[in-house]
């Protein structure tokens, strides 16, 4: 039988004869490792699972007990609705029992997946809410995200390439003017041109693809921004840094050195915010959801809020805090891909 | 080299997809709009924006012109009403009032359908009216049927729904019987709480107004898709009696919400219709002679409430020096831009009198006059053992053309009477909670009439369900006691206008101006009308 | 054989006292600040960035007295006018001077940006850097704890907070503050994360460094360009989110401006063609954040010489 040379680089030996026998141990060593990443990758999931649902929970009781303290109810309108017409609908959706039944009952629903009614609207209830607008909200994140990310590394990356020089200035103009406009101004002026003016796209409404064009653009500018301006500055910590100075002295490629060591090192700031910014973003945007008519969940945080929508303001939260939790757990595990030395999941040293 | 080849063949790359985008883009849209007007050129598609997702089209639980505007198009009341605002005949063929003006019988029109093909019969409408009273219904309008005997009895669970005032006596016969004497009875029956339902549909399924296919109605259209959160669309109703005169064949309701995208649809012809419009459009289409904007009457007065109950705004002097110190022609003008009028009462123009307008011949009730406010102020404050007025605010819910008049009237106190008040914003649902505590000086409101009688615009009862103005005056409750017993016209109108003087009088609230209905549609489209109580009309509209 | 070594964790512990002298450089040093204010006047755009900063400061200080108007005084008969040797940015819809207003915007506006951004990076720095630090159980509490404040409704919290607060600055701040934090916190924590496996952080440890010290001295310089950038971002968002907060009654109230007001106002204005009246504030915004972007980044390679060409 005979040993094929041993893949893995860096193996210390000291003799041929040694070669095999360090192999196998090595590779039995590789072996071992790894399989205790993966168990310590799962009790660490199964750690975090565990945390979600507590976070989840004090979300929701915080913000129960919050939203009842705050001034407001549901069914008021300007004057006074004739006591009668109150009570019953008092009682028709349950909020006529003490807190803490309304709370107990509440979770006991969530528990089931079901978000209940909403109390200003008996065609829709909240589980249709989320089950038509996440999607649509999620269509529209995930285009305006890419938009973002896309333009935003090559600004980024390129600024810092060429530091200083022309390249870098008109990103740094695309960064200020994406973050000085708000998206409600630059979502006028693109309906206004590019809808009105020109005719190149719809004003408002979700149909066709043409419909998401403009709306994904408008959301997308300020994310673009900053991941452009973020990227430029990592770019530029990380280029100092003596492992690039190594790589490029060992005679690496310029554009290997920058793929393979300076984009992927710098690219931890920007995961780190694109957990929440992603979050925010899929979870829909009620100000361009409003400017174009678009039926996202967006509307929810907010006209639940302003109306007292009681379970369509829990329902909203739930989601996002769900999809923030889950955002940010990928996060952490984006960390120990990127930089294995990072530690997170609570191995000790 | 390498370097500067990596970063321009990204920038490259950039610009090309960006490009590749719009190209496609403008392609693509194109055809479809070449296939859309292909379409529409066979059949009539009027567009119009229902500015927000309908809570429910269930006559009982409907209770916003989000979705009266659908009800009204698709449903139809014993009455109806015609462009210049004159009851005529719906369901109902004709009617018959007692004496005493406590009973009515109607008698229906001969073979009514529901758009299922089911027939329609009194029978319906008093199964409907009786529905929305229902406690277990919860039905935020059912106060609007508490005109019928034993209805708030019914409703707050203490009384029986046989004892309700409303009953079939044959297919074709309701006899409706009331609390009271009530004169605009007439104009309710057009209001959609007493828009029928079909009886078979809601027993079998009690969902049937959640989904466009179960949908039944009775009207000139039917309700064929229900997008939620996207769009409406009916259609023209084969089983309406008066089918022939409906031209159309089909509506589409966007839900857009914000009136400047609303607008720009409506430029870019994706509406034919645009209300509410901007303001800024408004001031711009009022001075125009544009064809495409109409004006239409609205049935509100904008006003703020004096808080009666709080020194030195208990002082009828000082209310009325406030009010006479403002210029509501300059706020109209420059700041409301919709053409409004000046209100110098609070019943706004369009309600008849005895005869002629109500309005017309109230006249105004008071002058803007800067000196005789400045002597009223000095005498309300002496009286009150005030030197100045102490630290007051104008509370209003935020909207920017609330703030832009509350900040018009802040200048004009401080220029004209060197009176300095704060402003101060809160969510409508802060401001309402503030206003039922009574925790503010000077509020901002507006009212919408419910029916085109001057009753509507009698709020200021002692303890009144919308008196937020705290404001309580015996002779003010006794003429509207004596408006309400009587079926007299001549003698009715006496007392409300007296009552109207009495109030303005004493002025616990302050009349800013009376609203309009600017709205626009497309010089391809005719035949639509803005009643004074409702959103503009297109039931017999048409599209060239 | 008798002196055989026992090796014991006791040997392994961190050196005690004198880190500082561990890592004094013997060499006299012109101070850090001075080096790094040298380097940061050679760079002329930087400079420019710091002057345009101070002019800004100077206009929001001076501004609103220049032309004689005052921020509220309307009038009806010259509202709309593009800008004139009168009124040199113009007058909105309501016929006020928008010169005057721009300027008093710039005082409010200025101020809830700068100070937000302070807090943000005061608590974000601390919270995240501790975090990461720490690490383990105290990361994970600390983490899910931000999380959670994270995930409540933000503007529910502003309305309790109202409930309790009268409208004005600091109640603006206070709400600004709430929730800001937590991204900075995550993005220093995060650079803190990969920091911390550094050799030379490492080195400091076994020196006897303790946490403060490795984080003021290692941590906070090395991840000081993530941080200004986002505190950079900060400032624009707290500016636009003073004119969404408004909506809850928390923002200035009318008709003081704020750029974010002046902003939100001029929307209608596009629609009849009066672009100016979002020019002003749009100009004037880019302006702030280019001085601060270039200031940021000038002031980020004086602090860093390893950036230095």
């Amino acid at each position: 039988m005979k040993w094929e040379v041993c893949p893995i680089k860096d193996i210390p030996h000291f003799s041929i004869a040694n070669l095999n026998i360090s192999c196998i141990h090595f590779r039995f060593q590789l072996l071992r490792k790894s399989m205790i990443g993966v168990i310590t990758m799962l009790r660490y999931t199964l750690n975090r699972f565990k945390w979600a649902i507590i976070t989840l929970w004090a979300v929701i009781t915080l913000t129960f007990i919050i939203m009842h303290t705050i001034p407001g109810n549901p069914f008021a309108k300007e004057g006074a609705m004739p006591p009668a017409v109150y009570e019953n609908l008092q009682v028709h959706y349950g909020l006529d029992k003490p807190l803490l039944t309304q709370y107990g009952n509440y979770l006991l629903e969530v528990v089931q997946f079901d978000f209940g009614p909403s109390l200003k609207s008996s065609s829709i209830s909240v589980n249709d809410y989320i089950l038509k607008g996440f999607p649509v909200s999620l269509h529209l994140g995930a285009q305006a995200l890419v938009i973002a990310i896309f333009f935003g590394l090559i600004l980024g990356v390129v600024a810092s390439l060429k530091r200083n020089k022309w390249p870098d200035y008109l990103s740094m103009i695309i960064a200020i003017v994406g973050i000085s406009v708000p998206n409600f101004i630059l979502a006028t002026i693109l309906i206004n041109y590019f809808a009105i003016k020109w005719n190149i796209f719809p004003v408002a409404t979700w149909a066709t693809w043409q419909h998401t064009i403009l709306p994904s653009i408008a959301l997308s500018m300020m994310p673009l921004a900053f991941i452009a301006r973020l990227m430029r500055t990592s770019m530029l910590e990380v280029m100092g840094q003596d492992y690039i100075l190594t790589a490029k002295a060992k005679g690496l490629k310029r554009s290997g050195v920058i793929i393979k060591h300076a984009i992927r090192n710098a690219l931890l700031p920007i995961i780190t915010v694109l957990g929440i910014l992603t979050a925010n973003i899929v979870t829909g945007s009620f100000i361009i959801e409003r400017i174009f008519g678009i039926p996202g969940m967006g509307d929810m945080f907010v006209k639940g809020i302003s109306n007292r929508d009681y379970p369509v303001i829990l329902g909203s939260t739930i989601v996002y805090s769900a999809v923030l939790i889950l955002l940010i757990f990928i996060v952490d595990i984006a960390y120990t891909l990127i930089d294995p030395r990072i530690k997170v999941t609570g191995e000790k040293k | 080299m390498k370097k500067s080849k990596f970063s321009v063949l990204a920038l490259l790359m950039a610009i090309m997809l960006m490009l590749a985008a719009c190209n496609g883009g403008s392609k693509e849209t194109s055809n479809e709009k070449e296939g859309g007007s292909g379409d529409s050129s066979g059949s009539k598609v009027l567009n119009v924006n229902n500015s927000s997702e309908p809570g429910s089209l269930h006559p009982a639980n409907a209770q916003g012109t989000h979705e009266s505007w659908i009800l009204e198009h698709t449903f139809e009341g014993l009455t109806k009403k015609t462009e210049e605002g004159k009851i005529v005949p719906g369901s109902a063929e004709s009617w018959e009032i007692s004496e005493d003006g406590l009973t009515w019988t109607f008698k229906l029109k001969d073979g009514l359908k529901w758009s299922n093909g089911d027939p329609l019969t009194a029978n319906d409408f008093e199964y409907a009216w009786k529905y929305a009273l229902k406690p277990e219904t919860a039905a935020d309008y059912a106060y609007q049927l508490y005109y019928l005997k034993g209805g708030e009895a019914y409703n707050s669970k203490k009384g029986k729904e046989e004892d309700v005032g409303v009953k079939a006596t044959d297919e074709h016969t309701l006899v409706v019987t009331l609390e009271q004497p009530t004169p605009y009875f007439l104009d309710l029956t057009s209001f959609y709480t007493f828009y029928p339902i079909n009886k078979k549909v809601q027993e079998e399924n009690p969902k049937w107004a959640l989904d466009a296919k179960t949908h039944v109605s009775n009207g000139p259209f039917k309700l064929t898709e229900w997008k939620h959160k996207e769009s409406l669309k009916i259609e023209k109703n084969e089983n309406y009696y008066d089918k022939d005169k409906i031209k159309l064949d089909a509506v589409n309701f966007a839900l857009i919400e914000d009136e400047n995208t609303a607008w720009q649809m409506y430029q870019s012809g994706e509406l034919d219709l645009a209300y509410p419009l901007p303001v800024d459009i408004q001031g711009q289409m009022v001075n125009s002679d544009d064809k495409e904007f109409k004006m239409g009457k609205e049935l509100a007065v904008y006003y703020y409430n004096f808080n009666t109950e709080v020194k030195p705004f208990n002082n009828a002097k000082v209310r009325k020096a406030l009010s006479m110190a403002i210029e509501r022609q300059k706020i109209t003008e420059n700041v409301a831009q919709g053409g409004q009028k000046p209100a110098f009462g609070v019943v706004p123009p369009g309600i008849p009198d005895a005869s002629g307008d109500f309005q017309e011949n109230t006249g105004n009730l008071f002058k803007e006059d800067v000196t005789e406010a400045k002597k009223l102020l000095k005498e309300g404050l002496a009286e009150e053992g005030m030197k100045e007025l102490p630290e007051f605010s104008i509370l209003y819910n935020t909207l920017d053309s609330h703030k832009k008049i509350a900040e018009a009237v802040q200048g004009m106190w401080r220029d004209n009477l060197g009176v300095e008040v704060t402003l101060e914003n809160a969510e409508f649902q802060v401001k309402l909670d503030r206003e039922k505590a009574g925790d503010f000086e000077i509020s901002r409101a507006g009212w919408v009439g419910d029916y085109v009688d001057p009753m509507t615009f009698m709020l200021w009862e002692t303890d009144g369900a919308y008196n937020d103005a705290g404001w309580s005056n015996k002779e003010y409750d006794n003429l509207l006691k004596e408006a309400k017993s009587t079926m007299d016209p001549k003698e009715r109108m006496d007392a409300l206008h007296k009552a109207e003087k009495v109030m303005i009088d004493e002025m616990p609230i302050l009349p800013v101006y009376f609203y309009t209905k600017p709205y626009m549609v497309k010089s391809n489209v005719t035949g639509v009308f803005a009643p004074i109580n409702a959103y503009p009309n297109f039931i017999y509209a048409d599209k060239k | 054989m008798a002196d055989k070594v026992h090796l014991n964790e006791d040997m392994f512990q961190p050196a005690e006292g004198n880190f500082k002298e561990a890592e004094k450089i013997a060499r006299p040093t012109v101070s850090y600040w001075s080096d790094v204010w040298r380097r940061f006047k050679e760079n002329k755009l930087a400079m420019t960035g710091f002057i345009l900063i101070i002019l800004l400061v100077l206009m929001a200080i001076f501004g609103p007295y220049i032309n004689g108007y005052t921020y509220y005084g309307q009038d009806f008969d010259k509202k709309n006018l593009s800008p004139n040797s009168e009124h040199w940015f113009g007058t909105d819809s309501s016929g006020r001077d928008l010169f005057t207003r721009a300027w008093y915007g710039a005082r409010i506006s200025l101020f809830i940006g700068l100070m937000a951004a302070l807090i943000d990076f005061l608590i974000g720095v601390l919270y995240g850097g501790i975090s990461a630090i720490r690490g383990g159980r105290t990361d994970n509490i600390m983490m899910r704890f931000a999380e959670v404040i994270y995930a409540i409704p933000y503007l529910l919290m502003v309305i309790l907070m109202m409930v309790v607060l009268k409208p004005g600055i600091l109640p603006i701040i206070i709400a600004m503050s709430i929730t800001g934090w937590i991204p900075m916190a995550r993005l220093v924590r995060g650079q803190v994360l990969q920091l911390k496996e550094n050799e030379y952080i490492h080195a400091a440890t076994i020196s006897g460094a303790n946490t403060s010290w490795t984080l003021r001295k290692h941590m906070i310089p090395n991840t000081m360009g993530p941080i200004l950038v986002n505190l950079t971002l900060t400032v624009p968002t707290a500016i636009f989110a003073e004119a969404t907060l408004s909506f809850l009654g928390l923002g200035v109230p009318a008709p003081q401006a704020s750029w974010g007001t002046l902003t939100s106002d001029a929307l209608g204005s596009i629609l009849v063609g009066n672009f100016y009246q979002l020019l002003i504030p749009a100009i004037l915004i880019s302006l702030t954040m280019f001085a601060f972007n270039v200031a940021g980044d000038g002031l980020q390679d004086a602090l860093d010489p390893k950036l230095r060409k």
